[in-house]
């Protein structure tokens, strides 16, 4: 077989998660097995971090992908990418759970582990070693210290500013600034666009 | 919380780091405002980047389930879809840098209370490929300052014969820019001129581009420490001091 050739096949080159995604929004089932292979690791991923607990990530993980296959007519091609829109869904769904199943006193109680015996310095490292992507490591590494810690802490263990500013003993102000030029600057160094 | 506040919490929002009231009003703020609504999709991009590093693979029967799953729970379809979700409120792609400038003086002057201000650039109007390098410069230094994460909105005085102006200051960029809606027109001949303010000494910083009474303009210069702005009417061309008194004079927080 002519390898050039296939490899120049349009059909034969991986099929974009967008399209897939348009399809699954017709009720194409296959295409949303398709997309499940390609999305699961990252939304799983993401999820877990958040919650910790892997039965109730599962659980969430499944909310995600059967809301994705529920409303992905909402998904619009031209105001960004599939990916972007599934971890938008999953990280928001994740954080509502955790936020929903915990009284306000096991949010503090939550905080004060977090500073506490395991601090935050620790958590921050150990989402970092987990961090599969050079290219994020490095440039999460580019951030300052306040700006790597805000972002961290809220995306990756879906804290809120307020949580976060009671941690790092920032006023809130700042740490609003601090996700949001840190999250600039990450979006800058990944070359991140729309 | 205040409009000019609000701008900065794009951050935060994409990070779903916000309370569920805080949300409901800056998702209202998204529908009026096309900069942070661009910027809150540039930022979801970006943390769906953290999110896809730490990918993780879940036990092989969780497939099943949600494929089993699917075949039981109803799409919703295209047309009879609900009320568009904040997570898909978002700014067209693409566009030219410069459209920044406009969604956010827009936003800076409703930040003013200025409402329905349409926002109006001099370089706008002249064909793209005859703009000048320098025109450029200042349009992007025009969008820094708006855009500063430490930009802040001072409402000036109601002018003479209607109108209003709003100055965005950055002291990280150590600029300024005026912003003003329903501005009238100079008398024949004359310019409105910027000054700022060195402790009583008035420092030239531009003209105001002809044409519109309701834009953006940069001061030229640096703040460098500058106790606030004016704004007079001089003849064509602008005076290197100003000749009448001013028509607006704005005083920077300390
Ligand atoms: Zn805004």
């Amino acid at each position: 077989m002519d390898e050039a050739a296939a490899l120049g096949s349009p059909a034969v080159g991986p099929v974009e998660l967008g399209d897939l995604l348009v399809q699954v929004a017709r009720g194409d089932q296959d295409a949303f097995a398709a997309m499940y292979e390609r999305v699961v690791g990252p939304v799983f991923g993401l999820v877990r971090s958040v919650l910790r607990d892997p039965s109730q990530s599962e659980e969430v993980t499944q909310e995600v992908l059967v809301e994705v296959w529920r409303v992905a007519a909402r998904f619009d091609p031209a105001k960004g990418t599939a990916m972007t829109w599934v971890m938008t869904l999953a990280h928001r769904r994740a954080v509502d759970r955790v936020r929903s199943e915990q009284s306000a006193s096991d949010r503090e109680l939550r905080a004060a582990q977090l500073s506490g015996s395991r601090d935050y310095d620790h958590v921050v490292e150990q989402v970092e070693a987990r961090l599969e992507r050079e290219q994020v490591r490095r440039c999460l590494r580019t951030l300052t210290q306040i700006q790597r810690q805000s972002v961290t802490l809220a995306y990756y263990k879906g804290l809120t500013y307020r949580e976060v500013a009671e941690l790092l003993s920032q006023p809130l102000g700042t740490v609003k600034t601090r996700l949001r030029d840190g999250l600039i600057r990450l979006r800058d160094c990944l070359g991140v666009q729309g | 919380m205040k409009t000019a506040e609000l701008h900065t919490l794009t951050g935060a929002y994409a990070l779903d780091a916000v309370s569920g009231d805080e949300r409901e009003e800056f998702e209202k703020h998204l529908r009026a405002c096309s900069f942070c609504a661009q910027e809150v999709a540039e930022l979801r991009a970006t943390a769906a980047r953290l999110g896809q590093a730490v990918s993780e693979q879940p036990p092989a029967e969780l497939r099943e389930r949600v494929l089993r799953r699917i075949g039981e729970v109803r799409q919703e379809s295209p047309g009879g879809r609900v009320a568009e979700e904040a997570a898909s409120v978002r700014a067209p792609r693409g566009r030219p840098r410069s459209w920044h400038i406009w969604a956010l003086a827009a936003c800076v002057a409703a930040a003013g209370a200025l409402g329905g201000v349409a926002v109006w650039q001099h370089q706008e109007a002249q064909d793209a490929r005859q703009r000048s390098e320098r025109a450029q410069d200042r349009a992007e230094a025009l969008a820094r300052v708006l855009s500063a994460s430490d930009a802040k909105a001072v409402p000036g005085a109601e002018l003479p014969g209607g109108g209003s102006g709003t100055v965005v200051l950055s002291q990280s960029q150590n600029r300024a820019a005026l912003v003003v809606s329903g501005m009238p027109a100079p008398p024949k001949g004359k310019v409105y001129q910027l000054w700022l303010n060195d402790g009583g000494r008035m420092r030239p910083a531009g003209l105001m581009p002809p044409g519109s009474g309701s834009e953006a303009a940069l001061l030229e210069g640096k703040l460098d420490g500058a106790s606030g702005m004016g704004v007079t009417v001089e003849p064509d061309g602008g005076s290197p001091q100003p000749t009448s008194e001013p028509v607006m004079l704005v005083d920077f927080p300390a």
